[in-house]
């Protein structure tokens, strides 16, 4: 088996070294591949071209597999989040109890559809499938804080302090 | 460590709780939590120290009723308090060892009095990230007595004699599971953990990692003594930080008490885990595209057999159960399999844990004996639909379940009464929904969920979900026809059919109950052109003639 040398860092930005050490710890095998994509995206945000290409040279699996990888799990995201993130959860149990109307009220108040960002990049809207806090449905999350029983004016009204700040 | 060392932590952990007069336990689940339990507790830690009473302020799991969070039991009194804000700390601190605070106080004993806490029973009594509180509580003590005392066969006779079934909605016999696996050859089998808790509604298994990692934990470590595996995985959605940090700590304490690793209580079982997150696809809830997401692949099913005891996990034979279902195993190795087998309905053993949530007044996680009524858990446990609304259905499974109507709420809960009323056990998710629900629409609900949760890899499920989708939606805007309710019924077989894997042949189960149980709702939308909740937005009204 010829020696196999590592791909050199994208660029000097210290998060990548964060991201070689989740393949380390997993000693570069190529069952780590999801759990390094996780670090990329919980250090860089999102996923673009330059890590997956890192990603899957470090690992040694075919690029084809890595971007498969990527658009196979919701999780992922290709598209950098805006500043401050809008999170609806779309369960059973927050359906139930209107999460329609918290998404229409968003969609119309920013003036775009779940899924993404406002222009000026300061605000994203995106649906989960289910945080796990169903008995306080309807859920949002703002910026990852988890509100229960929220009501279309509390949601805007977080909207609203994002946009004057 | 030993079975006597085992037995010392324990006891120093009684005994040092025995020197606190009083505990105040201060749930500190997602629902609690996202209503200021932190600061509450904090609160609480200072006003105990200030007052000078020996308190022990403690951080637990869910307690369960979640609709009256934030929620603060007092013990030796077990005197609960709900809707306890940071505001609360003084007076609750002060009433302790007289009157308790009358306006926080409440009776939930119509509640708790019809619960049986097997899965649960640490719950609201431990600190999750505290090893020696679950050890304390008998933690342990079963993984060391098996290893000691007992053999691998003896392990998997008395699961099978305890008759539990797979609690991730399958229903598969534990025991037999377990024993295929410890029958396939080979010296590396895997245990993996099924966390990928992906139905959306549900929330029992998120509750229990979070709440009792290490009951999880020793249930896999002695899953692995039994089949003969010396690695695990437990596979978590990565929506769950918090229970990917838990179990974290768990890890590491178990490794530093000797509990995992090699030659655990000096015999020759050598056995460790990892921690595997999921990345938000509920068809990893298959076990098949389970294992393909764990070895870092895109999670799409492959036929069976071979199943996963016979050739998993790279090939391996490999034992693969849900959270629940490990949760169970703790406390059938220390009271006995006749113990869990005397619990339950004919066929379904033991009790199951339940994420009540929807329209109704106690929304939040029950345990129940199987073969409890339904009425009993929506009308006595759940205490009813609030507001004046009437009950329509249950649901119960998810996506791969199906709506339960109101007329049939005598249902005993086992796997097969709700499989013969068309829905299924499923893992646990169980949603009540009242008049303003719209059945066509909860249907399309589903549907739309499946159709975007479809891996792709086989058409049935790819295009059949989506073709169910557009029917649905056409009754929801007033546009389909009768010939297309019959399209859609034909649809709904060949999905179920032909499908490769559970996700597309339970794909047409809630249309199926929904329109097994309200037909009459499909029909007022074709024919009248309305929708009874008054939920979907019909764009063309007829003209009625007059």
């Amino acid at each position: 088996m010829s020696a196999f040398t590592l791909p050199p860092l994208p660029s000097d930005d210290k998060r990548w070294k964060i991201v070689n050490g989740t393949m380390r710890k997993n000693g570069y095998a190529r069952h780590a591949l999801i759990e390094t994509l996780h670090t990329v995206q919980s250090s860089f945000g999102y996923l673009d071209d330059d890590a997956i290409r890192f990603v899957a040279r470090s690992l040694r699996v075919p690029l084809s597999q890595a971007y498969g990888v990527v658009t196979f799990y919701h999780y992922f995201s290709l598209k950098p989040p805006g500043k401050h993130t809008m999170t609806i959860c779309a369960g059973t149990a927050c359906y139930i109890k209107g999460t329609d109307k918290l998404v229409a009220a968003a969609q119309e108040h920013l003036g775009i559809c779940m899924g993404q960002t406002t222009r000026d990049g300061n605000i994203s809207l995106m649906t989960a499938r289910c945080v796990g806090a169903c008995s306080r449905a309807p859920v949002v999350l703002s910026d990852g804080e988890v509100a229960g029983e929220v009501t279309s004016d509390q949601l805007l009204a977080q909207l609203e302090r994002w946009a004057v700040e | 460590m030993t079975i006597e060392e085992l037995e010392q932590i324990a006891t120093s952990v009684r005994q040092e709780h025995e020197k606190y007069d009083y505990e105040v336990n201060v749930c500190m689940d997602l629902a609690c939590a996202s209503q200021g339990a932190d600061r509450l507790r904090e609160a609480l830690v200072k006003e105990a120290e200030a007052s000078g009473k020996k308190v022990l302020v403690r951080r637990t799991g869910c307690m369960g009723p979640c609709s009256s969070g934030p929620l603060v039991r007092v013990d030796p009194s077990e005197t609960l308090y709900r809707h306890v804000h940071s505001d609360h700390a003084e007076s609750i601190v002060s009433s302790l060892g007289g009157e308790p605070v009358a306006e926080l106080q409440c009776d939930l004993s119509d509640h708790f009095d019809k619960q049986v806490r097997v899965v649960l029973e640490n719950a609201g009594y431990i600190d999750p990230e505290k090893i020696d509180d679950y050890i304390g509580r008998d933690g342990y003590k079963a993984l060391l007595t098996a290893l000691t005392e007992m053999t691998p066969n003896g392990v998997i006779h008395r699961i099978t004699e305890s008759g539990l079934r797979g609690r991730g909605g399958g229903g598969y016999p534990t025991g037999l599971k377990w024993g295929t696996v410890s029958k396939a050859g080979g010296d590396m089998k895997y245990v993996v953990c099924n966390g990928d808790e992906g139905d959306p509604g549900a929330f029992m298994d998120r509750s229990v990692m979070e709440g009792d990692p290490h009951r999880v934990i020793e249930g896999m470590a002695i899953a692995a003594y039994a089949v003969g595996a010396s690695k695990g995985f437990i596979y978590v959605r990565a929506e769950y930080p918090v229970a990917v940090s838990r179990l974290t700590t768990a890890l590491r304490e178990a490794r530093r008490r000797g509990l995992l690793g090699n030659n655990i209580c000096g015999t020759t079982f050598n056995f460790d885990m990892e921690i595997r997150l999921g990345a938000g696809a509920f068809v990893c809830g298959e076990e098949t595209a389970l294992i393909a997401s764990i070895e870092g692949r895109r999670g799409t099913p492959k036929p069976r057999p071979p199943y996963p005891a016979v050739s998993g996990l790279w090939g391996k034979p490999t034992l693969i159960n849900n959270v629940e279902t490990y949760a169970n195993i703790a406390p059938i190795m220390r009271n006995g399999g006749k113990w869990f087998f005397n619990m339950g309905s004919e066929r379904s053993k033991g009790t199951k844990v339940f994420a009540l949530t929807g329209k109704i007044t106690n929304t939040g996680l029950v345990e129940v004996p199987m073969g409890i009524k339904l009425w009993e858990i929506i009308d006595v446990i759940g205490g009813g639909v609030p507001d004046g609304h009437k009950l329509k259905a249950v649901q119960t499974g998810g996506p791969s379940g199906g709506c339960i109507p109101a007329e049939m709420l005598d249902l005993g809960v086992s796997y097969d009464a709700l499989m013969a009323a068309g829905s299924i056990m499923g893992s646990g998710g169980m949603i009540v929904m009242d008049d303003t629900s719209c059945m066509v629409n909860v249907a399309r609900f589903f549907v739309e969920f499946c159709m975007t949760e479809s891996c792709g890899k086989c058409i049935p499920c790819r295009a059949g979900t989506a073709q169910m989708y557009t029917l649905l939606s056409r009754f929801c805007d007033g546009s389909g026809t009768m010939e297309e309710l019959e399209l859609l019924e034909e649809l709904c077989d060949t999905i179920k059919e032909t499908s490769l894997c559970g996700l597309g042949m339970t794909a047409p189960n809630p249309v199926l109950s929904t329109l097994k149980y309200f037909r009459n709702e499909y029909i007022e939308h074709i024919v009248h052109k309305r929708c009874p909740a008054g939920v979907c937005n019909i764009k063309a009204p007829v003209e009625v003639l007059a």
